[in-house]
């Protein structure tokens, strides 16, 4: 009976039992057992379904706004209630499933592994990471009950701090975000020092998978910027129970100052949406074009490049608050410089997709998906990086199609390719790759339907955050296709669940590596075991696939019979 | 293709120790020195989120100091150097206690790790002590950050009674509108419209944030009377000595003594928006006073912890890095002191 090779030895390629008999999943049993679990991929897991969950409340609120669009005097709702579907929608998007997304989900499950350890640096650090993500949502759930939010997810002063005009859910909303602040900065915090500490031997940094580079670069900033939100929110509420003054000008204080504190956040906090998605992007496009990535070191320089210049830039969102023109050029300027090493990227990525042999699977649909979606969102933020046209269409619909497509289209589509691509080594299962590649083209079709529109809306002045609009200037049309894309973007994203939650039940087992990656974590088996490796693997090119070939019985990759692995003298095992 | 045995994994949940890697490993790491390291690395990222967290709070003090200097140097003699300066030496020496702490626990004197604690301990509740000495003195005299500046000063102990109880109602009920943002009474503005101007505003130059809870008053004339007559006592307006009786004034001082300070709604001489000061103050002493008090109970924890014999040469790496957040909860007292009290 073959008993599965939990061991990882020099480079060997293990044959896998397609049903390990013990794996992280069936380690230990019980809903404590996952609840106080110390295991980054229980962990993950965890994560994956709360946020997955938030993205179905803070979705639905998102199709309560594109239906109340439909006629120009509004259809479901009166204005309140709309302010408060486009907060809430915006606060649960951006601060309970878009940041935590990829790094606490995916990261968690995969780095550790990635990197051949047995967990991240702190497990219980990451615990608490994951219940302080709780306590912020229930704290969002308080917020919803207590008043309800109607500041907009960026709660501006001084229509925030007033008691008398902003909805009772403010205070637990901030503290809310406050608390999820803690839980970025932790989660940050752990993966700096993973990467730091726990590389293998013979992992140097530059032979790190680039996905680590990434959430290397997305945890730096999780660290360095969060705090600064943190006393913002802190302010924030401070100011609204007591009166203190900070942003009140009757008082001497400046409610501008409240706009750079949040958006000295909350720039880089956007960059921390996209990076890890870029960074998965990178493995996805090389694994399925089974080609070496083009320019490792320039998309790994580029990485920490974006990390750091997106510390200087965050007066692009407030061109047109008062500040002055010299300070508007600067923060133009460097707008305009942050877009290259995105850029970098991108070229980089086709180079390897070019003579690649690509597979179509469904990762790789979603990652070319995302080169298309990515590359209208980032050109669009130069329309908006650009003064003169920036107060033309500051607050307008184009502002909305421009960050839906870079965070929505560019970050969510790369966690659901990466998502798709680490899937059978999450649950063991392979998906039905029709309903993948179904799911994928509705979700593509819907979402460029739904915000291409709005680029038009945006243009032609259609402003942000309006629950009616003129019914003669011309918007309706434009509003009823966007709003009918959001219905195929909502079937599509059902359609993806359902086939996804089959696959777990039913789908077909999964090899160790369905896919033909050369990083750590297709080394193990799927689902991996409970501590991941047993012993200290070693390393080798992680994108060097010309080492695998495809195994017709296992349905998966695997070393290939005539090259030796490294540190043996003849091929083959032994 | 060689069958290799299952690593039997005997951690599971119930740690049974039939292996011999000490107590305090994690099991994802190679060693101690490792984990170690490790910790330290992840302790610094910490303190320096602190340090950003902060950062916000001295980067507001110095845009507000760098536009209106005026406020700054006005407050600060409010501001008792003797109790801060006593407040620095306090938690100088607990720093050092600290470090002691964690130099014993190297050495695995545990003793000597109880004692420094203890210490270090003291040394978190005196400030904390002081702080309450200065806090409370403050809200008597009626130093309070934002609108609450305003509201109720005589019944700070620096203000000099008024004379005439009309004149009291006057100032109470000036202070009470004033005191509330009229900028956002929105009841009878028509959501579409702009609101229109009142009948009597003057489209002049607006100096600078007035002088009043109320902020931008155009109305020169409004400016040198109505507040000053409503806040002051004729002994101040007219100059004149003795006049009328100071006796709530008088109830908590030395019989003969004037005040040296007057309360700032009662100076004539005072910056506009001086509780910006209070403002700042209170919110950078207070956030520092609540990491005091986080530094207080993680070291309370320390000591339990080694109560409990959990530490020893081997093995001290809480307290080292319980130590570290001490000294930048330290060093962050140390920038504050200089930058209210001294300057």
């Amino acid at each position: 009976m073959v008993i599965d090779m939990t061991r990882l030895d020099t480079g060997q390629m293990q044959k896998p039992d397609l049903a390990p008999r013990d794996n992280y999943l069936t380690h230990t049993r019980g809903i404590w057992s996952w609840l106080y679990t110390l295991d980054h991929k229980r962990i993950g897991i965890m994560y994956l379904t709360c946020v997955l969950s938030a993205f179905f409340v803070a979705g639905i609120f998102a199709l309560l706004v594109r239906t109340q669009l439909l006629t120009p005097e509004g259809t479901i709702m009166g204005q309140d209630d709309y302010n408060q579907a486009f907060t809430l929608h915006g606060a649960i998007m951006v601060f309970l499933v878009i940041i935590p997304s990829i790094p606490a989900a995916l990261g968690n499950f995969v780095l550790p592994i990635m990197l051949g350890a047995k967990d991240v640096a702190f497990p219980r650090l990451n615990l608490f990471s994951f219940w302080l993500w709780v306590a912020g949502a229930l704290f969002f759930v308080l917020a919803l009950v207590s008043g309800g939010l109607d500041t907009g997810w960026t709660f501006y002063t001084p229509y925030s701090t007033d008691p008398n005009s902003a909805m009772g859910g403010m205070i637990p909303a901030v503290t809310g975000a406050f608390i999820l602040g803690f839980s970025s900065i932790f989660t940050g915090m752990n993966f700096i020092v993973t990467i730091h500490r726990l590389r293998p031997p013979g992992m140097t940094w530059f032979r790190m998978p680039l996905f680590l580079w990434g959430i290397y670069a997305t945890a730096i900033l999780q660290v360095m910027a969060t705090p600064v939100l943190g006393i913002t929110l802190a302010l924030l509420a401070v100011e609204r129970a007591f009166g203190i003054g900070i942003f009140n000008p009757a008082l001497g204080g400046d409610p501008v100052l409240y706009q750079h504190f949040f958006w000295f956040y909350s720039h880089p906090a956007v960059y921390i949406m996209i990076l890890p998605g870029m960074a998965i992007i990178s493995d996805l496009i090389a694994v399925h074009s089974h080609r070496h990535i083009f320019g490792y070191k320039f998309i790994a320089y580029s990485s920490i490049a974006i990390a750091l210049f997106s510390f200087l830039v965050w007066g692009h969102h407030m061109f047109t608050s008062g500040q002055s023109p010299l300070v508007n050029v600067i923060f133009s300027a460097i707008t305009f410089s942050v877009a290259i090493p995105s850029a970098i990227k991108v070229f980089n990525w086709l180079a390897t997709m070019y003579k690649g042999s690509i597979s179509w699977n469904t990762p790789m649909l979603y990652a070319m998906g995302f080169i298309f979606i990515f590359t209208i969102g980032g050109l669009t933020g130069l329309h908006l990086g650009t003064l003169a046209t920036d107060i033309h269409l500051h607050d307008t619909y184009f502002v909305v199609a421009h960050f839906h497509y870079v965070m929505m289209g560019s970050a969510l589509i790369a966690m659901i390719g990466g998502l798709h691509h680490w899937w059978p080594k999450i649950t063991g299962k392979m998906y039905n790759e029709n309903w993948g590649r179904l799911g994928f083209t509705l979700v593509f079709i819907g979402f460029n339907v739904t915000f291409f529109t709005q680029f038009m809306l945006g243009s032609q002045g259609m402003p942000r955050r309006y629950a009616t609009y003129p019914a003669d200037a011309g918007f309706q049309i434009y509003h009823v296709i966007s709003s009918m894309g959001s219905y195929i973007l909502a079937v599509g994203f059902f359609v993806t669940a359902g086939y996804l939650l089959q696959s777990m039940f039913g789908g077909r087992r999964a090899p160790a590596n369905p896919w033909g990656g050369r990083s750590l974590e297709w080394q193990c088996s799927s689902p991996p075991p409970h501590d991941n490796f047993s012993q200290t693997p070693t390393v080798g090119d992680c994108y060097d696939f010309s080492v695998l070939e495809w195994n017709e019985d296992e349905q998966g990759y695997v070393w290939r019979s005539d090259i030796p692995h490294p540190g043996e003298e003849e091929p083959g095992g032994h | 293709m060689s069958q290799l045995e299952i690593q039997p994994d005997s951690h599971g949940t119930d740690h049974g120790h039939d292996h011999d890697h000490p107590d305090h490993l994690g099991h994802h790491w190679e060693n101690s020195k490792q984990q170690f390291e490790a910790g330290k690395l992840g302790m610094w990222l910490f303190l320096a989120t602190e340090v950003l967290l902060f950062g916000g709070l001295f980067c507001a003090y110095s845009v507000w100091r760098g536009n209106h200097p005026e406020i700054f140097q006005y407050g600060s003699q409010f501001l008792d150097t003797f109790w801060g300066a006593l407040n620095t030496g306090v938690l100088l020496i607990s720093s050092m206690t600290m470090a002691m702490a964690v130099t014993f626990a190297a050495r695995g004197n545990r003793k000597g790790i109880v004692i420094c604690l203890v210490l270090t301990l003291m040394g978190a509740a005196g400030f904390m002590i002081i702080k309450y000495i200065e806090y409370s003195h403050k809200f008597h005299e009626g130093f309070l950050p934002g609108y609450a500046f305003y509201e109720e000063p005589n019944a700070s102990h620096l203000w000099l009674p008024l004379e005439h109880e009309h004149d009291q109602d006057v100032a109470h009920a000036t202070l009470e509108t004033e005191a509330h943002n009229t900028a956002f009474a929105h009841e009878t503005i028509d959501r579409d419209e702009m609101p229109l101007p009142p009948p009597t505003a003057e489209p002049s130059v607006i100096p600078a944030a007035g002088t009043g809870p109320d902020g931008l008053t155009t109305n020169e004339l409004a400016l040198e009377t109505a507040e000053f007559a409503v806040f002051l006592p004729p002994s101040v307006i007219g100059n004149l000595e003795n006049q009328g009786p100071e006796l709530d004034f008088a109830e908590h001082h030395k019989p003969g003594e004037v005040p040296h300070l007057s309360h700032p709604l009662q100076d004539p001489d005072r910056p506009p928006n001086a509780q910006k000061f209070f403002t700042i103050y209170f919110l950078m002493t207070g956030l520092h006073g609540i990491h005091v008090i986080i530094g207080g109970v993680v070291i309370l924890w320390l000591l339990l912890l080694t109560l409990r014999g959990r530490f020893s040469k081997g093995y001290y790496t809480p307290i080292d890095l319980g130590g570290l957040y001490w000294h930048i909860v330290d060093v962050i007292w140390i920038f504050l002191f200089p930058l209210f009290y001294l300057i």
